[in-house]
């Protein structure tokens, strides 16, 4: 057999239950994450002669496991690898430890090694650094790439990281019923950054940065595999299939941003969409909403419009409103202004934003949305004004563009109408 | 004889397939696929979105509802295919052809007792 490609795919979908267990053994990050790689190094061997084994997962752990046991006996590592024999005759072994890891064990390994990730010491750009190299097993170069920084930059950050945690307690005993919801929130946050790193990229360097997007779509997944009723895990993957399923239709050629009203909406990923809705589907029968179910639903009401005007804005106003209950925050009603403005019209939304002016005056998409509700009222100067101060605050090329095209249209609008009425 | 050939696989190891592998194995299988169509004998294709979309049914009474797919396997049930064949080495073969497009994972060959084409258009 000469593809070998499933047998990374195996190594790669093994490696969270994996590690998570070598950690639970060892109780130490470093001596987890060599166990492993010595393990995928003998895979790499043994796989394409005896071919795959029934469980991936409970080989890797348990020829981790001996290796380092024997390393640790040895006291030194630099030994060469036992023979092959030594480790062919798995057969049995594997079966009862399969049988173990079938048991809840493992979901709390990976929800701990995740977990570790999110300490609160760690800023968040290197809880999501850490998590890309020990949950997702992304080598330091491939993070650095998508973090668009040196590798020598991405490997610090990971050590210092890694450190930190080394000092930090890891309760390893199973955690209780509140510890665990309270791990289950602190490691959906964390997924969302790792999203929203990806996602927030601007359009020339979206490409480079999607594989965030998908990795924290792999590990949500992964973590309502574990979570099969948790409604707001269903909420957190429902809400990244939604917003990623937009991604070939969110930048021109030239890389500027594409507003949702103007996306072709026919570039839409389908099955996302259709993965995405079924899962808010079925979070809403449990009744309990979040955060992350509220903003998948705008999503959904989004994706469910086939062109701009079949929008439910009334039914997107409702949801950023119990949003703006669960989670005040003047951008959350900044966005439902946005919704407002299409139900109510400009004045309204404007009459909403006008109190945040304080607390958003460095903001660039509070001036931005401020402009074009001026903009539509034909207030046109204080419109320019707001518009100029948003570029001024813009993060990236693409945002100040966009609001360079809005300023283009009011140069045209104030002068007197011609031939082209354009758009 | 209509044979279902239903696929199994670590969806795991599907979902962590890069853009490229995916379409690159969609590829594949639509050649065989092709193959098939042409001499009249593919029938109805799914394949089904991943077990965390799934919901469960318990026919107890009252009836549960449960979160999840029906079965906690190792590897799942991500997709089938229908397929007009004259015997088993018939259907055998269609999978080799299919597993050597899509390596991993198994199919599970069934005769199909009663297949209604039924209307919904794709």
């Amino acid at each position: 057999m000469t593809d070998t490609a499933w047998i990374d795919g195996a190594l790669t979908s093994a490696r969270p239950q994996a590690v998570g267990a070598l950690l639970r053994y060892f109780r130490n990050l470093d001596t987890a994450e060599e166990a492993f790689q010595n393990a995928c190094l003998r895979a790499l061997k043994s796989w394409p002669q005896n071919g795959p084994p029934r469980d991936p997962a409970a080989w890797l752990i348990m020829v981790g496991r001996n290796v380092a046991i024997d390393d640790i006996r040895r006291g030194k590592k630099q030994q060469p690898l036992p023979e092959d024999e030594a480790i062919s005759d798995l057969d049995d072994a594997e079966e009862q430890l399969a049988e173990r890891l079938d048991g809840s064990h493992y979901r709390d390994d990976i929800l701990r090694l995740l977990f570790i990730c999110c300490h609160p010491d760690l800023p968040a750009t290197q809880q999501i650094a850490l998590a890309l190299r020990i949950v997702s097993g992304l080598t330091v170069k491939q993070i650095a790439r998508a973090f668009l920084v040196s590798e020598a930059a991405m490997e610090q950050r990971i050590t210092r990281a890694k450190a930190r945690v080394a000092d930090a307690d890891v309760p390893f005993e199973t955690p209780g019923a509140v510890e665990r919801t309270e791990r289950l929130s602190a490691v959906a946050a964390m997924i969302y950054l790792i999203f929203n790193e990806g996602y927030s990229a601007s359009g020339d360097t979206a490409e480079i940065r999607a594989p965030l997007c998908e990795e924290a779509i792999r590990l949500a997944r992964l973590l309502l595999r574990l979570f099969q009723s948790e409604a707001e895990i269903m909420g957190l993957t429902a809400l990244l299939l939604l917003q990623h399923a937009r991604a070939a239709a969110r930048f021109d050629s030239d890389g500027a941003v594409i507003l949702l009203d103007d996306q072709d909406r026919s570039k839409w990923n389908k099955p996302m969409i259709a993965e995405g809705l079924a899962l808010i589907d079925k979070a809403m029968r449990h009744r309990r909403s979040g955060p992350y179910q509220v903003q998948a639903a705008i999503a959904a009401l989004h994706a469910r419009a086939e062109k701009p005007e079949e929008t439910d804005w009334t039914q997107i106003d409702l949801l950023y409103g119990a949003l703006e209950v669960m989670q005040p925050s003047p951008v959350v009603t900044l966005n439902r202004a946005v919704a407002v403005s299409k139900v109510r019209g400009p004045q309204a939304a404007l009459d909403m934003i006008e109190p945040l002016a304080a607390r958003l005056s460095n903001y660039f998409h509070f001036f931005g949305v401020r402009g074009a509700f001026l903009m539509q009222l034909g207030r046109n100067d204080e419109a320019r004004t707001a518009f100029d101060r948003a570029i001024a605050l813009a993060n990236t090329s693409a945002e100040a563009a966009h609001i360079r095209m809005h300023l283009d249209r009011l140069q045209r609008d104030s002068q007197p109408r011609g031939k082209k009425a354009g758009k | 004889m209509l044979y279902a050939i239903l696929c199994y696989h670590d969806e795991d190891t599907v979902g962590s397939w890069s853009k490229d592998q995916e379409a690159a194995v969609m590829k594949k299988l639509s050649v065989v696929q092709d193959k098939l169509a042409k001499q009249g004998r593919l029938g109805p294709v799914a394949r089904l979105l991943p077990t965390t979309s799934a919901t469960t049914l318990r026919k107890d009474d009252p009836p549960l509802v449960l979160d999840g797919p029906y079965a906690e396997t190792k590897e799942q049930l991500l997709g089938f295919y229908v397929v007009d064949c004259k015997n088993l080495d018939e259907a055998l073969d269609v999978a080799r052809d299919l597993g050597a497009a899509n390596p991993g994972g198994a199919y599970e060959i069934r005769p199909v007792g009663l297949l209604r084409p039924g209307s919904v258009p794709s």
